[in-house]
């Protein structure tokens, strides 16, 4: 599909949905409860000055994603 | 069963920043004391209010989107919830973002029924200009649902008459519990009567049931804990 990428490639200041969450287990279910689950809007609202980990707001609550977990999210714009 | 002890327990639970300390603080005043493990985070306050000439102890959890133990702070909240017996656990929720919020809460139900779900921040909702159906969404939970400002005050003589009647078992909330898929129903049918052979009622076996499947190693940890590590089943085998 086109224009899919992980969540760790969106810039600061743009939004995109949740697609897909590409992991399973504890994991996926971590990622689920901080309420990524598909359909999702997420927006990236900074990055620490070494680029992880990025804040983003997700449902009301911004939250901090190493580039391990946001590598796991796939989004679209 | 809890509702004898002389002093009631009650959680507070919630997702992080909802306004737990500021419920917690209100409703205690000055009786609070702080209780931190050296070396830790402080991981749970434990305060104390009167209600209708009774002692409550009041337990301030950690602020966690989850209670899978993904963290300390997810593992302590879940620990008390499932295995410190609260007589009634209050699940704090935003009412500015209900839908973030409600994951937790229905985690919550599935392991105690003894829920009363707590609204806080409607004043800032209704700056907003948000309406909370109270009714509607207690409907849905299967819990009592009360609507509060804890900065101001707003909701708490409802609320402490909420988890006061859950207490005594005047209010007996039916949680709306998740149906899984059949395949997991089916395995979650098969684990119950095992874990309530061995466990008993200490713990809700279909919540632990559930979490078995998922393969989550810290509770079978914090369940060795509970039944005192060492005791030895006879197997047949030794
Ligand atoms: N407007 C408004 N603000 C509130 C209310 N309750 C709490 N607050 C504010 O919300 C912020 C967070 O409150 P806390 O009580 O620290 O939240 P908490 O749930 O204990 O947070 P964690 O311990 O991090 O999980 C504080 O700035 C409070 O003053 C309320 O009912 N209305
Ligand atoms: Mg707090």
């Amino acid at each position: 599909m086109a224009g899919l990428k992980p969540l760790k490639a969106i810039p600061n200041g743009a939004f995109a949905y949740v697609t897909k969450v590409n992991t399973a287990g504890l994991t996926r279910r971590r990622l689920l409860d901080l309420g990524l689950v598909p359909g999702t809007r997420v927006e990236v609202v900074r990055r620490s000055p070494m680029g992880d980990p990025i804040a983003v707001k997700i449902r009301g609550a911004i939250i901090a994603l190493r580039a391990e977990e946001s590598g796991l999210v796939m989004v679209r714009e | 069963m809890g509702s004898t002890r002389k002093e009631p327990v009650i959680a507070l639970a919630g997702n992080p920043n909802t306004g737990k300390s500021t419920l917690f603080n209100a409703l205690t005043g000055l009786r609070q004391h702080t209780g931190n493990w050296p070396g830790k985070t402080v991981l749970q306050t434990k305060g104390s209010y009167i209600y209708k000439g009774r002692k409550y102890t009041l337990v301030d959890l950690p602020g966690t989107y989850s209670l899978l133990a993904n963290s300390l702070e997810e593992q302590v909240a879940r620990d008390f919830i499932c295995f410190g017996g609260p007589d009634a656990t209050i699940v704090v929720v935003d009412a500015t973002c209900l839908e973030r919020n409600l994951n937790l809460a229905l985690q919550i139900t599935e392991i105690t029924a003894k829920v009363v779900v707590c609204v806080n921040l409607i004043d800032e909702a209704r700056r907003k200009k948000l309406k909370i159906d109270r009714e509607k969404l207690s409907c849905l939970l299967g819990v009592p649902v009360v609507t509060t400002a804890a900065r101001g005050g707003e909701g708490l003589p409802q609320l402490l008459n909420l988890v006061d009647q859950v207490v005594k078992g005047e209010i007996r909330p039916q949680p709306r519990l998740v149906q899984y898929d059949p395949e997991v129903e089916t395995a979650v049918a098969k684990l119950v009567p095992q874990v309530k052979a061995v466990l008993g009622d200490l713990v809700n076996a279909r919540w632990l049931s559930l979490r078995l499947l998922e393969g989550d190693l810290t509770l079978i940890e914090a369940v060795e804990k509970l039944t005192g590590k060492n005791k030895h089943v006879p197997c047949g085998w030794c």
